[in-house]
């Protein structure tokens, strides 16, 4: 069943702080097998410009996505989880997320869109940091896709 | 913001250094704990295939932070980012043997964007066993 377009626009209250740790960057940096020192080294990092080691730059999907919970988990939307695949994914950037960011997520259902049985919904969520400075967007399409279709 | 790259050292169709990306079970592993990202589709062969997929495969997320890598690495300064997107078209099947696989990213400067901010935008191509992997790969970087 398409999901209703009267969500389109809805705004979801900002999430609780997160705050950026320096050994949460390193890890993730690691993961990824990243060695670039901006990541690790403050030093190196504010060689750069930066005032303390900044995060890979699809770091902070962990943070939106998580906020895009509320959204994805809304019982009145009814979106079956279980269906969803990750369609698209974009960042807008006014600057690198860094240690010691507190940061909150708000999220906005930008667009849902039914094509084929599937439903196609689309995710805002801005980045603030303490200060209310706007960090970073990202951009989440997600795909639900139609109920006994393979693959 | 220091990048190494000079705005005024490319044109569109500067070619950046490819490079090749490993990804095995271990990886993912890592990577789900890093991101918090614990979907069995990654980890779970029984339960990948359970769903239709052909074997346990890799977060688009993964993919898409290893090809900015190319990026980033070129400018030298991950903060020179100020614009990043891209579409998984297929998934990264990661086997569970010795060689996993392997992710291949090339990018080139498709334009230069604006003089006066000295940005351009990258359009990256990620394939791995011969597949492209990532669609709409694209960056928007500030360079010095």
């Amino acid at each position: 069943m398409a999901l209703d377009q009267s969500f389109v626009g809805r705004s979801y209250p900002a999430t609780a702080p997160y705050e950026v740790g320096r050994e949460k960057i390193r890890e993730f940096a690691e993961a990824i097998g990243d060695a670039a020192p901006a990541y690790t080294d403050a030093e190196a990092a504010r060689a750069l410009g930066h005032p303390d080691v900044i995060a890979p730059p699809t770091f902070v999907f962990s943070i939106t996505f998580r906020a895009a919970g509320q959204v994805v988990e809304d019982p009145q939307l009814g979106l079956d989880y279980s269906r969803v695949v990750h369609g698209d994914q974009k960042f807008v950037y006014t600057r690198p997320v860094r240690a010691g960011d507190r940061l909150t997520v708000t999220s906005t259902i930008e667009a849902i869109k039914s094509m084929a049985g599937n439903d196609i919904l689309d995710i805002r969520g801005e980045v603030h940091d303490e200060a209310g400075e706007h960090v970073v967007t990202a951009f989440t399409k997600l795909v639900a896709r139609a109920a006994g279709q393979e693959g | 913001m220091t990048a190494k790259i000079s705005y005024d050292d490319v044109e569109a169709g500067t070619e950046l250094p490819a490079q090749t990306f490993p990804v095995t079970r271990d990886t993912l592993v890592r990577y789900a704990g890093a991101s918090g990202d614990f979907n069995p589709i990654h980890w779970n062969e029984k339960f990948a295939k359970e769903v239709g997929l052909p074997d346990v495969i890799a977060h688009g997320m993964f993919t898409m932070a290893e090809a900015v890598r190319v990026v980033t690495d070129w400018t030298g300064d991950p903060g020179a980012v100020v614009e990043y997107g891209v579409r998984f078209t297929k998934p990264v099947v990661v086997p569970n043997d010795d060689k996993g696989a392997v992710i291949e990213v090339s990018g080139k400067v498709a334009a230069k964007l604006d003089d006066e901010a000295r940005t351009v935008r990258v359009d990256l191509t990620a394939t791995s066993d011969g597949r492209k992997v990532l669609g709409m790969s694209r960056a928007v970087v500030k360079l010095a």
